[in-house]
């Protein structure tokens, strides 16, 4: 893959654009908002699609059940709101009346992670993975870029059951091509290497990329894996790109306590331990600032990932 | 109004409760104060009002649809799923037991045909039903959705955006009932956190409201059917069931301590005593 950029569009309007597709396509698909529907990207679905738009109000709690309610009947209910307010001011509702429910509902999550940015760490949730993979049957997806998001919001309305969809505010640069299919739980490799491999999702794909590229001028080959699925995880490629490189780098926006990083170290803790570096925020909250800025001091940066690369080289 | 036969629907109570009292002490574990306290409203809905198919769908499309939102109740809601034919009586033996489908709270999980939604975590089930009434709408499905919530149950947050929602949204195929039995775990809901005036309160949210004493199957039936012919006139419906909790069991009744207790080997006895076998015990 040569890693073009395509453009640079923020990954919630590829959720927008995906949901609007999807009302063309699957007149099951509702849509569900809390107040937040310039931010999720949904005008576009609640204008043409009014009759199957539903304004909930300032009140995550009331909206989660009552998507769990519509899908009795056969629709397939997608949420909307931050990330924060889908997940933890949510979690019992989301718990017991859809997951342990196993209702059909689609958890559609913008505004993750630190690059929110200025509203700071009330609204920048870094535990959201965490909580919804630790959910029985949930399945758990973060892409990349306005593509891949755009592509994993149709994939998830064909599949049945409830999905945590995860995406975020800032423009970031496309890379993924249009046509690239998306499949759930199978991760999509971007580079071939023999060296390292650099399992990365969300927002730290660029980042990844930027820093396999800077790797390739020392001379080093770098195994490049988009995790867009956190779970259920791709153990295959990934246990296969190990028994290769025999050493990894993972790269997230989230805690390193229940981020993906933590999912593909228990998988290797029991089926092929090697040295093994977390590319994620240690157990503090974010702050007000530019989400640039804001990836650089939490060590979400490409450089970190170069950095933990060099550190996991020397413990292989 | 549906025709019925009072005197059989009565012995169908009689039996109600003493399955109530013998699976919560099979296993020494369960509610049935507040099971004893609903039997009639089941009866009701069940028997009577609901228009319903025990060849159980999970979508239950062109039938009505019953949600339990205060899950505890579970004794009463099993005896009369399995009363009423969704599985058979005998598997009341395996209430609150492992690898059964009865779970201590109703559940999906396991199968149980009758059981739309996971309840026991409180107040939840009102915003589901109105998800369950919002999609019969846009199936232009005519059937109405039917809610039981516990008074204590009032005191979760989520039921006040619930209740602003549905009539906002002018959720009108959706009957909602409370079981006003004054009464919760740690005491009198008065003392424990006051409810005010519950009347008043749901009509300021834009319910119409009706009440009833739920423990006189008459005025129980006749109040449900009241407010089916209040459905479809852009209002949410709640009834304000006065009840007493272990109704029919008369050691039970008189305080909260039969909330989540179950009686020992002599206490059943004398409650059996107070209740005669109709339908065979399971």
């Amino acid at each position: 893959m040569k890693f073009e950029i395509l453009g640079n569009k923020d990954t919630r309007s590829g959720f927008g654009d995906g949901l609007t597709q999807l009302g063309k396509s699957n007149l099951n698909v509702v849509a569900l908002c809390a107040d937040l529907t310039g931010s999720l990207k949904m005008n576009d679905f609640k204008d043409q699609f009014p009759e199957r738009f539903f304004q909930v109000g300032i009140a995550e709690a009331n909206m989660m059940g009552i998507a769990a309610g519509m899908t009795i009947g056969g629709k397939i209910p997608f949420t909307g709101t931050f990330a924060n307010f889908s997940t933890s001011r949510v979690y019992d509702q989301v718990r017991q009346s859809i997951a342990y429910s196993g209702k059909n509902v689609k958890l559609c999550a913008s505004h993750a992670g630190l690059t929110l940015g200025e509203d700071g760490a009330t609204h920048q949730v870094l535990e959201d993975i965490g909580m919804m993979k630790m959910l029985p049957g949930m399945t758990v997806i973060n892409p990349c870029d306005y593509n891949q998001t755009k592509a994993a919001t149709i994939a998830i309305a064909d599949y049945n059951g409830p999905v945590y969809l995860r995406f975020g505010r800032p423009k970031v640069p496309i890379f993924i091509p249009e046509n690239t299919p998306f499949e759930i739980g199978k991760a999509l490799l971007l580079q071939k290497g023999t060296d390292v491999s650099i399992f990365a999702t969300g927002h730290l794909v660029w980042e990844a990329v930027e820093a396999a590229r800077a790797l390739a001028k020392e001379g080093l080959s770098v195994e490049l894996i988009n995790i867009h699925t956190i779970k259920p995880l791709d153990n295959d490629s990934i246990l296969r790109s190990v028994a290769k490189t025999k050493c990894v780098v993972t790269a997230e926006e989230h805690q390193i306590a229940g981020g993906m990083g933590e999912s593909i170290a228990q998988l290797l803790a029991i089926s092929h331990p090697v040295p093994m570096e977390f590319v994620a925020v240690n157990d503090k909250f974010g702050e007000s600032g530019k989400p640039a800025d804001l990836m650089k001091k939490y060590g979400l940066h490409s450089s970190d990932i170069i950095k933990a690369t060099h550190r996991v080289l020397k413990r292989k | 109004m549906k025709e019925y036969n009072l005197e059989s629907l009565e012995k169908f109570t009689n039996q109600v409760r003493r399955d109530i009292v013998r699976m919560v002490h099979a296993q020494n574990s369960g509610h049935p104060g507040g099971s004893l306290g609903c039997v009639e409203y089941f009866t009701a809905i069940y028997k009577v009002i609901m228009n319903h198919s025990t060849n159980f769908s999970m979508d239950g499309k062109n039938e009505d649809l019953f949600f339990l939102s205060n899950g505890h109740i579970s004794p009463v809601f099993y005896s009369v799923l399995a009363r009423t034919g969704y599985f058979p009586v005998k598997e009341l033996n395996t209430f609150r037991k492992i690898d059964s489908r009865l779970q201590g709270h109703p559940t999906t999980h396991e199968g149980l045909p009758g059981v739309r939604v996971a309840s026991g975590s409180l107040g939840q089930g009102l915003s589901v039903a109105i998800g369950a009434a919002t999609t019969k709408k846009l199936n232009k499905d005519n059937s109405l959705v039917y809610t039981l919530h516990g008074d204590g149950e009032l005191q979760e947050g989520q039921i006040w955006e619930a209740a602003m929602y549905a009539s906002a949204k002018k959720i009108d195929n959706l009957i909602s009932t409370i079981d006003f039995n004054g009464r919760q775990i740690d005491g009198d809901v008065d003392d424990v956190l006051s409810l005010g005036n519950l009347d008043e309160k749901w009509k300021a949210f834009g319910w119409k409201t009706l009440s009833c004493n739920g423990n006189n199957l008459q005025e129980m039936i006749a109040t449900l059917e009241t407010a089916k012919g209040l459905t479809g006139k852009n209002q949410p419906i709640m009834i304000l069931m006065k009840t007493e909790m272990g109704y029919g069991i008369d050691f039970m009744m008189g305080s909260h301590k039969w909330h989540g207790v179950a009686p020992n080997d002599e206490q059943l006895e004398l409650a059996l005593n107070q209740q005669v076998e109709s339908l065979g015990d399971y």
